[in-house]
Order: C-alpha cells, then sequence, then structure tokens
C-alpha cells in the first residue's frame, strides 16, 4: 500500500472494523428496501412502502427501531443461553465472510492466501448457529425448521464447494486477489478485450453457484426451514424484537456476501474490463501500474493495478452485487417453494453429479490448452 | 425436460410485471392521498331514515350477528281523521348499529318492510377505540346525507327500485 501517511496497526484495525459493519450493512439496507421493498411490490403491481421518507425509503429506518422496542422474550422451557446466543452465532458467519471479499487491490480486510477456502468453511457457521436456534427454542417448530435447515445447508454446501472448484481451477489460486487478477488479465483465444470472467468459460459453475447460494440462504424455491405455511417461521419461530433483527441482519447481509463472492469468482471482481482501462486514461493515471496489470501472465501472476481501483473497485462490486442479487431475489419471489424430498434429491442426483462433471471437464480442458 | 420453458416463463412473467408497473403505474391506489371511486352499490355503511322505521325489530331478529340494538315503545299519535280515536303507534327510543360487530350482509336493508335502511358508500368512519363503533340513531341518521340514488341494478336482474327520501 502506497499511503503516504502510515496507520498505527490499532487505527487500522479501527478503520476495518467500521469498514465491516459498512460492508455488511449498508448493502444489506439497500437491497432490503430495493429489491425486498420495492422490487416485490412491482412484481405484485403495487408501490410498496410509500410514506416514510421519499418513495418510501426510510422504511427500514422505522422497521428497525420498531423491532428494536419490542420485548426480548426467552421461551420458558428454552436453553436460555444456547437461545440467546444463537443470533449471533448466524451474524459472526456473515461478519467472517465479509473479511476475505477484495474491494479492490489493497481494499480488503484480510488477504488469505487460502481466502474462498475460508470463505466456505466460514460459511458453514451459520448451520451451527441455526441448529442452536432451533434446538434451544424448545418449539416443535423450530426444532423441525432447525434440523430442516440443517439437512438442506449441508446439502447445498457441496455444490457451492463444487461449483467453486471450477474457477479455482482455472485460476490457479485460492487466493481472492489472484482470482481477479486471473479473470482481468486472461484472453479469451488470444482476445483480450474483455478479460476472461469467469462466468463464460464456467458457466454451468455459475448456475450451480447461484442455485446453491440461494439454498444456503433459504431463499424461497428452498425455503423448506421457515416454511410459513407449515413451520410458522422454522428456526426464528421464537425470537421477537432484535433478536430476530440480528437473525434478519443475517440472512440478507449474507445475500449480499454471496452476490460479492460470485462476483469475484465469475465476474471479474473489482476490476473492470481491460478495454475500458485502454480507453479511459483518466480512470488510471498510473499507466505504468496498468500496464504492468495487462502484460502479467494468468496462474499466481503478479500485477499491479492502479491504487485508484481502491475507489472504483467498491463501486464496480457494488454494481455487480445489486446485479447478482437482483437475480436471487427475482428468483425468489417467482418460484413456490420445493417440497422437502425434491430439494435432497435435486442437491445430490443433479446438482453434486452436474458440479463434479463440470470439474473434471475443467481440469482435463485446463492441462489440454 | 418440458419443465425448463416454464420455469423460464415464470421469471419472464415476474420481470414483465415490474416493467408493466414501473411504466404504466400501480393497479393500486395510494389510500389517504387518492381515493377509489366506490362501485355503484357500496355497502360502506348503514344509514338510518328515522321517519320510516315503525320498531318492528325484522332487522334485528334477521341480523346474523346480532348487531342492531332497537329499543321502542307504544305511543298514541293523532287520529288521521278529525273525531277519529287516537292511533297506536311504535316509537323508536333506541336503534345502534355495533359495526364492530356487522359483517356487511345487508340483511337489514333487504328485510326492512318500510324501507327505513339504506347502503352509503361512506367507508371512513374508523375510531380510536372500537366502543365508538357503536352507532347510535343520531349517527345513523346522519349518513342519509351520504346515500346515494338508487342506481338501478343490471340487465336481467329481478327489478327493484328503492326510493331514497330526501330531507
Amino acid at each position: 500500500m502506497s499511503l503516504a501517511v502510515e496507520f498505527a496497526y490499532w487505527q487500522t484495525s479501527i478503520f476495518k472494523l467500521l469498514m465491516a459493519f459498512v460492508a455488511v450493512l449498508i448493502p444489506a439496507g439497500g437491497t432490503v428496501y430495493l429489491y425486498l421493498f420495492k422490487m416485490v411490490s412491482f412484481m405484485q403491481s403495487r408501490l410498496g412502502p410509500m410514506e416514510a421518507g421519499p418513495y418510501g425509503s426510510l422504511q427500514l429506518v422505522a422497521e428497525v427501531g420498531k423491532w428494536a422496542q419490542k420485548e426480548d422474550i426467552v421461551p420458558e422451557r428454552a436453553d436460555e443461553f444456547v437461545f440467546k446466543a444463537a443470533p449471533y452465532v448466524v451474524l459472526l458467519s456473515t461478519f467472517l465472510l465479509v473479511l476475505v471479499v477484495p474491494f479492490g487491490p489493497d481494499a480488503q480486510f484480510v488477504d488469505f492466501d487460502t481466502g474462498i477456502f475460508f470463505a466456505l468453511a466460514v460459511s458453514s457457521i451459520s448451520v451451527v448457529g441455526i441448529l442452536m436456534a432451533g434446538w434451544a427454542s424448545a418449539s416443535k417448530y423450530s426444532l423441525m425448521g432447525g434440523l430442516r435447515a440443517a439437512g438442506q445447508l449441508i446439502a447445498y454446501e457441496l455444490p457451492l464447494v463444487l461449483a467453486v472448484v471450477g474457477v479455482v481451477i482455472q485460476a490457479g489460486s485460492l487466493n481472492m486477489q489472484d482470482i481477479v487478477t486471473a479473470q482481468t488479465t486472461g484472453e479469451i483465444f488470444g482476445w483480450g478485450a474483455i478479460g476472461n470472467p469467469f462466468i463464460i468459460t464456467q458457466f454451468v459453475g455459475f448456475i450451480i453457484f447461484l442455485i446453491a447460494v440461494q439454498a444456503e440462504l433459504t431463499q424461497t424455491p428452498f425455503d423448506m426451514p421457515i416454511a410459513e405455511s407449515e413451520l410458522v417461521s422454522g428456526y426464528m419461530t421464537e425470537y421477537s424484537g432484535f433478536r430476530f433483527l440480528l437473525f434478519f441482519i443475517g440472512e440478507f447481509a449474507t445475500a449480499n456476501i454471496f452476490a460479492f463472492l460470485a462476483s469475484v469468482l465469475f465476474l471479474g471482481g473489482w476490476s473492470v474490463p481491460p478495454f475500458v482501462m485502454d480507453v479511459v486514461p483518466g480512470l488510471a493515471p498510473e499507466v505504468t501500474g496498468l500496464a504492468g496489470a495487462l502484460n502479467g501472465t494468468t496462474g499466481g501472476a503478479t500485477a499491479s493495478f492502479s491504487p485508484w481501483f481502491n475507489v472504483l473497485g467498491p463501486i464496480v462490486m457494488a454494481t455487480k452485487m445489486l446485479a447478482l442479487t437482483f437475480v436471487v431475489y427475482w428468483v425468489r419471489f417467482t418460484y413456490p417453494r420445493f417440497r422437502e424430498d425434491q430439494l435432497q434429491r435435486f442437491a445430490w442426483k443433479v446438482l453434486i453429479p452436474l458440479a463434479l462433471v463440470n470439474i473434471a471437464v475443467t481440469g482435463v480442458l485446463k492441462v489440454a490448452f | 425436460m418440458a419443465l425448463v420453458p416454464g420455469v423460464i416463463k415464470g421469471l419472464g412473467v415476474t420481470f414483465g410485471e415490474i416493467v408493466k408497473t414501473v411504466t404504466k403505474g400501480a393497479d393500486t391506489v395510494q389510500y389517504p392521498h387518492e381515493k377509489e371511486a366506490p362501485p355503484p352499490r357500496a355497502r360502506g355503511v348503514i344509514a338510518l331514515h328515522e321517519e320510516n322505521c315503525t320498531a318492528c325489530m325484522l332487522c334485528s331478529r334477521e341480523c346474523p350477528d346480532w348487531c342492531i340494538y332497537i329499543e321502542g315503545h307504544k305511543t298514541l299519535a293523532p287520529p288521521r281523521r278529525a273525531g277519529g280515536k287516537p292511533r297506536s303507534v311504535n316509537k323508536l327510543d333506541r336503534f345502534d348499529i355495533d359495526y364492530a360487530l356487522c359483517m356487511y350482509c345487508g340483511i337489514c336493508v333487504e328485510v326492512c318492510p318500510f324501507e327505513a335502511l339504506f347502503w352509503s358508500p361512506d367507508y371512513e368512519y374508523s375510531e380510536p377505540k372500537i366502543a365508538d363503533l357503536l352507532h347510535d340513531k343520531t349517527r345513523l341518521g346522519q349518513w342519509m346525507e351520504t346515500v346515494p340514488e338508487f342506481e338501478s341494478y343490471e340487465a336481467g336482474a329481478e327489478v327493484k327500485q328503492k326510493k331514497v327520501p330526501r330531507p
């Protein structure tokens, strides 16, 4: 990082802590307003919230205020400590996930060598939180919901991981920055104008990833765990007020972070296509850095990007994230719910074999080319 | 594979609806700011024309959830012709409709033999307290101003014209 001022460790730590909240809460609030409130209303030919603030933009503030006022109810026979801790465990997984998302060449909380592996590992922590919530509530609906959620999340964790493996093979690295570099500097049969976003070569993986994300988030075609018509609200049934809000934030913030991950893995991350870098000189004043980037080789390439990408990167990422979450919510509010056995069969008999075939084909082609 | 086109078509339906709402506006009405014109013979609130009521109790007895309360007493009215006997009539003391109970079936309006009850399309009479939804006969009488002229039924219906009394 080439900054004029050097910050002490505690200063960067506080800054990173604040930015983590920004990176989790702002996209969550934005997508909840844009998609959950507005887009769904438009799908149903209504306008959605219109009273709180211009076009109802402050509706979420009102909702959060409402939740914060509510009584924090713990069921009489619940395991109180586990019951109270469960939402924090779910939220913990969300915050751990955002750590490895790269928003720019330097704008990343932690740059692990095995970043994507870390992301997939910590995303499973939410299963623990959901099981805790389901078991500790001492309610049959919660227990059913928790167990269904556990079964579903474990089943769909596999296609999620396997879909990523294809990308990792192609990029030749588990590091998130290297995956972005590989896509920006890559070429499709010698044509490098748009780089090589893996959505083209890994399209099957991309579709599998999106479906698995939809299931991981228990969004509607896969919302058996919280099926409101049979399980009230699944593992969230007994929660009220602030703890429910934590689950709510966990659900929607994780949707955004998975969208961030998908845009890093498949859409080129914070980078813009090379032809944009070529035609917009004002975008990247340090041309030497960019020239180096364009001459870099894929697969663990060392490319130095213009520091301007630390500013531009978050905007590019937000755009890609909004596009992907649009698809997530579009699917969510279009399809009816799967039955439990259909849901499991779909994961084990369709997605996982398909992902394995995708890995094999990717491996063969990687060696061939 | 017959499933796939339907799955795609479903996404098209919802996306088309988004485009329709954004370009042509929503089907819903933003209520406090703009109000819908009620359809003909809309059942908003029941108005009472007190002069026509004979306290016969038919409406009260036919009411499925017993939300009409009527009290009356017999009294003597002056004779129709000079030198005649004073007539015995029912005088209405109390006529309450509890709109917290009313289910807007309209049976009371249908059964009234003396055309004392009328439907009014007015619907804005919500109250902070549920007890205030009990409208007494003064309040019910005030609704008479909002009763529109009776619109005839559509073709093919049993022709019944109801004359709305005007003060």
